[in-house]
């Protein structure tokens, strides 16, 4: 009883500590615009009026359009990449393996602002500046060694006995990977594709830099510029509401694939 | 069900490793044959080739007296039970079973009738709707082999299938998948480095080492009549004892002593090699054909030699008595014996300057004690140990030939 | 039966023949290059190339507000770069903010860590709710600690600090950087020191505790050199993405009272100052310092590096 209390309170601890900035902003969302700044946790008075004039305000619809085409796009160009390369990794002999894990291993590690600058540039002369593709290039580029390193753990997970086995029972080829190897590698390849898509959603830094109208820009990007619209006059509540709205998706992912994220995310970092 | 024949088969993986050099093998329909030897040997890559999941570099391969080379796996009608037992871990008891009918267009009421038949052979009915996850080892080892009966092949492959169980279950499935292929009557292949199931299982053992076939035979001509110093070694728990010896006009020098030639090892000397010098032998002699000298009868004294040595330790069985000595000298070096330590799962080959005897459970030898042994000379192999081929056996057993 | 064996004593070993590829080895060789090229080509086209050519801007005159003057100017805009106060003032601000909250997440990782790992009560609720931190937009969360902080709007403010305004001066904005990066980083720490932690033996600690540790034995004696691969991997990840340190800053101060990182400066100088010749010259200088920590951390690795093997390791 004593160890359970303990661990009990350890517990409501760490979730207090992990919710309440979540619960803060999202009581902020449906507060009025007399409560806004009363500074109570919990608002006195609710309301969907943050929520009724984010949705109503082209900028935040563009930015949520943006944001969602391009981040689906970007995990799923990155997810068949990775798929490919990490299926070579953890089932062909090659020379120059090690070099492409150590490529993504580096790319990992790289400062991304260091690209800012060139790709600004780079993009400008070429056409991709403020554009999906424009973004969509570097967070494919970003997300490709997330994507190996887990795809390939999981996949070194797959028993390849099994595919033997399959022809000996009499499958073709095909049928082999479609009846046994596909149903055994489909949660790693969603998984993968969980970690990539929450990477593109939450990115700031390639958003802010290499876009300048609504044309791309994404949510994040579109919040902070909320600040001084002339068409609200204090923008706290609606960057409240627009920040609850991206979030959701996050939520979701969280809480029906808790499992399955904690996997990804330590096979693709530590057993590497 | 059909016969199986390998003709001249062999196999060079794509890096240039050669795993299986010219096999020859015929056996028989309904045969239970068994390929043991050390790790590496080419056991699995023989089965894999005969499955159809490796290609066959150079040779034949007829399966019911049709060349099958070329056939992909589904189109042999052979059925594989894995080491792993690659259970399809997303289907359940039911439908790993169902899987290979499935895949052959069978009507579903034939395919219940045919997994609900095999599940209770196997007394697997209660499982039926579990997933492999959810079932012990034991009952795993029985949904592979449920796998592979379900659709009657003409064979079964067995690779290793009972490692992965611990050892008295091993035991007991031994016996089920030996009573198992007896009542079906299926030809099959059965892989395994255990010596002791290699004995106890099949009609016939098919000994290998290093990509070539040793020896071919039932389990008792194999451990009787040795073709060379490798399956001598291989075959048998615990395993035969070999010594160095050299051969003079009528004595044969050894650790233990100095034996006398019968006529009979005379006989295989001037059969096989020069007369007259000295010539260099290794002495096999098996555990068992040793016995402690006061327990022999006045009829046996003669035939043997008797030896007095110091004893390292004694084992009771119950129904017998291992009793290990120490010998002194040199110990015996050939090729094949060092082939034999490096498997040390394989043989139990006994610590080269130790003697394994297996005693009468009266004998009253103690350890720490001297002992005087008695030792069958009837019994003795000799063997070259430059090519290490056994020079006792006579010239009508078949296969004593070696070139 | 008829079968006519031979026995025969095999030669050692067939050499192996290694200049001549068969055909089956040429085929797998192939097809890897085949599936792994598009990622190594996308992958070093957008950050190879950039950063090749950052550093040839680097060596250049290069404002968009004056086109016109581009022109070759060797190592001066390095010069410039390193003898300014804002950049160093910067730097500082960014090695502050990598070690302190580098160093608290790793405490409180572990320490999250061991609840996740060890507790009996709502393990599911424990995990569910850390990945939260995990999954959430950065800016969103930086907006959340904003307004918490935010004089009137805050309940932190108003609770903390009654009367100031912790953001408007250099300590507190800092602080509350680096409150906001250990609020949303240690839970992605504390996974991965899970993960070590799974690779603990119980056996071995049943030992220990046989053998007498007291509990914080068994955690540094036993525990921690188990997981030293888990705690590296974190360490050199998170410092890494601790130096890049740029979303919450600009959502929190924009980088007022010099509180601004090095990405933050660089931004800053291509945005606002349109100067790209300087803002690639800080590109480079932020590519090298972490290339330094990452060579530092590998040092320190040794054979433990993520991708030291070829990918047999189970
Ligand atoms: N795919 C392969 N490529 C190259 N060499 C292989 C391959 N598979 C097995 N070998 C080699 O062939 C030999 C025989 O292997 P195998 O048939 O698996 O042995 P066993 O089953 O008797 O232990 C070994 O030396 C092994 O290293
Ligand atoms: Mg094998």
């Amino acid at each position: 009883m004593g160890a359970k209390f303990r661990w009990g309170v350890l517990d409501a601890v760490v979730v207090v500590f992990a919710l309440i900035p979540v619960l803060w902003i999202v009581s902020l969302s449906f507060k009025t615009t007399a409560t806004l700044t009363d500074g109570n946790f919990i608002p006195r008075e609710w309301t969907w009026e943050n929520y009724r004039t984010i949705f109503q305000t082209d900028q935040f619809v563009r930015a949520l359009v943006n944001s969602i085409g391009i981040a689906l796009i970007s995990t799923l160009i990155a997810v068949v990449l990775g798929t490919m390369a990490a299926y070579a990794i953890s089932r062909l002999d090659f020379p120059g393996k090690k070099a492409l894990v150590g490529v993504s291993l580096l790319i990992a590690m790289f400062p991304q602002v260091s690209l800012v600058s060139p790709l600004f540039d780079i993009e400008r002369n070429t056409g991709l500046f403020d554009t999906w593709p424009g973004l969509i290039l570097p967070y494919i580029t970003f997300a490709l060694p997330l994507a190996i390193y887990t795809l390939s753990a999981f996949f070194k997970q797959i028993p390849w006995d099994l595919e033997k086995a399959a022809k000996m029972d009499g499958a073709t080829q095909g049928e082999a990977f479609r009846k046994v190897i596909a149903p055994l590698a489909a949660p790693g390849v969603f998984t993968t594709a969980i970690l990539v898509f929450i990477f593109c959603w939450n990115d700031f830094l390639f958003a802010i830099s290499l876009t300048s109208t609504e044309r791309s820009r994404t949510v994040p990007v579109a919040l902070s510029f909320f600040t001084g619209a002339s068409q609200f006059e204090d923008p706290t509540g609606a960057i409240s509401a627009a920040a609850v709205v991206i979030t959701i998706p996050i939520i979701l992912f969280v809480l029906f694939f808790q499992r399955r994220i904690v996997a990804g995310l330590t096979s693709g970092a530590v057993k590497g | 069900m059909a016969d199986i024949v390998l003709d001249k088969v062999s196999k060079k993986y794509p890096d240039g490793t050669v795993a299986v050099h010219d096999v020859d093998l015929e056996i028989a329909d309904g045969e239970f044959i068994i390929l043991v030897g050390p790790s590496g040997c080419g056991k699995s890559t023989t089965l894999n080739m005969i499955a159809g999941l490796e290609d066959i570099s150079s040779g034949e391969l007829r399966i019911g007296g049709e060349r099958v080379n070329d056939r992909a796996p589904k189109d042999r009608d052979i059925a594989m039970v894995f080491q792993s037992y690659a259970l399809y871990p997303n289907m359940t008891v039911r439908e790993n079973m169902a899987f290979p009918l499935r895949l052959a267009k069978m009507d579903r009421k034939v395919v219940d009738e045919k997994v609900g038949e095999a599940a209770r052979v196997l007394e697997l009915t209660d499982y039926l709707d579990r997933r492999p996850a959810n079932l012990s080892g034991g009952q795993r080892q029985r949904v592979a082999m449920g796998r592979a009966i379900v659709r009657s092949p003409k064979a079964f492959l067995m690779d290793e299938p009972l490692s992965n169980l611990d050892a008295k279950l091993r035991v007991q499935m031994r016996t089920q998948v030996s009573r198992l292929q007896k009542q079906l009557g299926t030809t099959t292949v059965y892989v395994t480095h255990d010596q002791t199931e290699a004995m106890t299982l099949g009609d016939r053992v098919v000994v290998m080492r290093g990509g070539y076939i040793q020896q071919v035979g039932d389990p008792q001509t194999l451990y009787d009549q040795p073709r060379n110093l490798f399956v001598a070694g291989f075959i048998g728990s615990p395993a035969m004892n070999f010594l160095p010896a050299e051969a003079e006009e009528s004595l044969l020098r050894t650790p233990l002593g100095d034996l006398p030639l019968t006529d009979r090892l005379r006989a295989s000397l001037a059969r096989t090699g020069p007369a007259g010098g000295a010539r260099q032998l290794i002495v096999g002699v098996r555990p068992e054909h040793f016995e402690d000298a006061a327990l022999v009868e006045d009829s046996q004294r003669p035939k043997g030699f008797e030896f007095t040595a110091p004893v390292d330790l004694v084992e009771s069985m119950g129904s017998d008595k291992y009793v290990y000595f120490t010998v002194e000298g040199q110990r015996a070096s050939a090729a094949d014996l060092e082939d034999l330590a490096a498997d040390a799962g394989g043989a139990d080959l006994p610590p080269q300057d130790s003697l394994v005897t297996r005693l009468s459970a009266e004998s009253r030898v103690r350890g720490g004690a001297d002992a005087k042994v008695w030792m069958n000379l009837d019994k003795l192999h000799l063997f070259d140990p430059s090519d290490g081929r056994n020079i006792t056996l006579t010239e009508d057993k078949p296969g004593a030939h070696a070139d | 039966m008829s079968v006519q064996e031979k026995v025969r004593i095999p030669a050692r070993r067939s050499p192996r023949t290694k200049a001549v590829l068969s055909e089956g080895k040429r085929q797998e060789r192939r097809l890897g290059w085949l599936l792994c090229a598009p990622a190594a080509i996308v992958m070093v086209a957008v950050t190879a190339y950039p950063i090749i050519y950052s550093v040839w801007l680097s060596l250049q005159r290069y404002d968009l507000k004056f086109p016109d003057q581009k022109e070759f100017v060797g190592l001066a805009n390095y010069a410039t770069v390193l003898s300014n106060g804002y950049w160093w003032s910067a730097f500082g601000v960014t090695a502050l903010i990598t070690v302190i909250s580098v160093t608290a997440e790793l405490v409180l990782g572990m320490g999250l860590a061991l609840i996740m790992h060890k507790t009996v009560v709502g393990r599911g609720l424990v995990r569910t709710s850390a990945l939260i931190p995990y999954g959430i937009v950065t800016v969103v969360a930086a907006f959340s600690w904003r307004y918490a902080w935010t004089p009137g709007t805050g309940y932190l403010a108003n609770l903390v600090t009654p009367d100031g305004a912790p953001l408007t001066e250099r300590a507190g904005a800092l602080a509350i950087i680096v409150l906001a990066e250990i609020w949303k980083t240690t839970p992605f720490m504390a996974l991965l020191l899970m993960a070590g932690l799974a690779l603990v033996p119980d056996d071995l600690l049943k030992a220990a505790s046989m053998d007498g540790a007291s509990w914080w034995q068994r955690f540094t004696k036993v525990m921690l050199p188990v997981m030293k691969p888990a705690v590296l991997v974190a360490l050199l990840f998170r410092t890494l993405d601790a130096f890049r340190v740029f979303d919450n800053i600009y959502v929190l101060t924009a980088g007022a009272n010099e509180t601004s990182s090095v990405s933050m400066i660089a931004y800053n100088n291509l945005m606002k100052g349109l100067n790209l010749g300087i803002g690639s010259t800080m590109s480079v200088l932020i590519f090298l310092t972490v290339a330094i920590i990452a060579f530092i951390f590998v040092k320190l690795f040794g054979t433990a590096a993520p991708g030291s093997d070829d990918g047999t390791r189970r």
